[in-house]
């Protein structure tokens, strides 16, 4: 009896059907994402039972870090530019067109309008440094943020007045950041007649059986 | 890549015209699927942040002849002191005798505690209608207005948060979260006056 020969098996592994899962997947990650916005202060936000969504667009953000330094943005490239250009006229500055694109693209920011074209001719690597995080003043002597604050409410009333009703606020507060830092918020927002706003929470599990 | 060669290379059979296989390996695309994969999985957010909304009292100045006193025996004032500890009173001061302080803390025996007992008659309500919804008898519509109404009966107790100086904006949202648990529909961001800030002084160091 001749030998039986063993046949050898090629080890060639189709991969095309693990690439269709591949991109399947990756198709379905890009469209469910939305990406992270990148924050000039890390917050560590306090957590609550309340689940209500925040939604992504029309929304007017100020953070407050522990410092209770202000931070201030909002959505919508064109949206910002248009801000600008009003703060702009209130503080007597002209911006040039490459700073009203460069400040388009910034999602949230932390600096006094004086330091503003400096800041925005920085590199965005260089605009994360801590020395560049300083806050928008919002004392009484020097209320800054109030100033963004209108601009942006104006802006918005402008572009589409039924749109403007449903803009929110929304503050995002470090939880360890002591009350009177708050205060000073809520204080000018109230005084500029913005009763109404939303504090950004994570969430915490509501007790049951009470 | 995911083939080892079983056939020696470039062996044998010259002359004859090389078939070319038409099979694409297609690792590397695999790799680069995987690698995009990773990379928005990494800088993507699932979750969309949770809100708390609150409204405050617009500061125009109410009229006197507008404004509603409010009954003794339903207000609830917290104060909120430094170092997460939190006070509470009822009513106010009554002939120059300042209430009695008690002090409490965040923690479901503490403050929650007293807020469910004091607002039982709401809370025995609105357990009725969860259970109706449970049941399927109401729609979730009903159920929040049939809730919201509760809340603002007569009787329900009106809190009044007042938050010092020494305390940090995790204890605000706290106060405010437990008013939600609660359900306690009136309730309001008051400043500080002096007054409180005096009864709580001996307790909050």
């Amino acid at each position: 009896m001749p030998r039986v020969k063993p046949t050898r098996k090629s080890t060639w592994v189709d991969m095309a059907p693990m690439c269709d899962v591949a991109f399947l997947l990756l198709t379905f990650f890009m469209l469910t994402s939305n990406f992270t916005a990148k924050e000039p202060v890390q917050v560590t936000t306090p957590s609550s039972i309340s689940e209500i969504k925040i939604p992504e667009t029309n929304t007017m953000k100020i953070e407050v870090d522990k410092d209770g330094k202000v931070f201030f943005g909002i959505d919508g490239q064109a949206r910002r530019i248009k801000m600008l250009q009003k703060i702009a006229k209130a503080y007597n500055i002209t911006f040039t067109n490459d700073e009203l694109k460069q400040f388009s693209l910034v999602p949230s920011f932390g600096v006094p309008i004086e330091k503003l074209k400096l800041y925005l001719s920085l590199s965005s690597a260089e605009r994360d440094l801590k020395e560049n995080a300083v806050g928008i003043p919002s004392d009484t002597a020097n209320n800054q943020f109030k100033a963004w604050v209108q601009a942006a409410r104006a802006m918005s009333r402008e572009e589409d007045v039924v749109k403007d009703k449903s803009l929110i606020i929304a503050i995002k507060a470090d939880q360890a950041t002591p009350f009177p830092k708050i205060k000073a918020v809520m204080n000018t927002l109230q005084d500029i007649q913005e009763n109404k706003y939303n504090l950004i929470t994570s969430l915490e599990k509501a007790p049951e059986n009470l | 890549m995911s083939e080892i060669n079983t056939e020696g290379k470039g062996g044998g059979k010259k002359g004859k015209a090389k078939k070319l296989s038409t099979r694409v390996d297609f690792t590397p695309m695999v790799d680069l699927g995987f690698l995009l994969i990773t990379f928005f999985m990494l800088t993507t957010s699932m979750i969309k942040p949770q809100t708390m909304e609150i409204a405050m009292p617009s500061k125009d100045k109410v009229k006197d002849d507008q404004q509603t006193t409010l009954k003794n025996s339903l207000a609830i004032t917290i104060v909120l002191g430094k170092n997460n500890k939190v006070f509470y009173y009822n009513g106010t001061e009554i002939k120059g005798v300042a209430p009695k302080i008690e002090t409490s803390n965040y923690s479901p025996s503490g403050i929650r505690k007293m807020l469910l007992d004091r607002n039982s008659e709401v809370m025995t309500q609105v357990k009725k209608l969860k259970l109706q919804k449970e049941n399927k008898e109401i729609s979730e519509d009903t159920l929040k207005v049939r809730v919201m109404r509760e809340k603002s009966v007569k009787t329900a107790p009106v809190v009044l948060i007042k938050a010092t100086d020494d305390s940090s904006y995790k204890n605000l949202v706290d106060v405010l979260d437990e008013m939600m648990i609660c359900n306690i529909g009136k309730y309001a961001i008051v400043d500080i006056t002096p007054k409180d800030l005096e009864w709580i002084k001996d307790l909050n160091n």
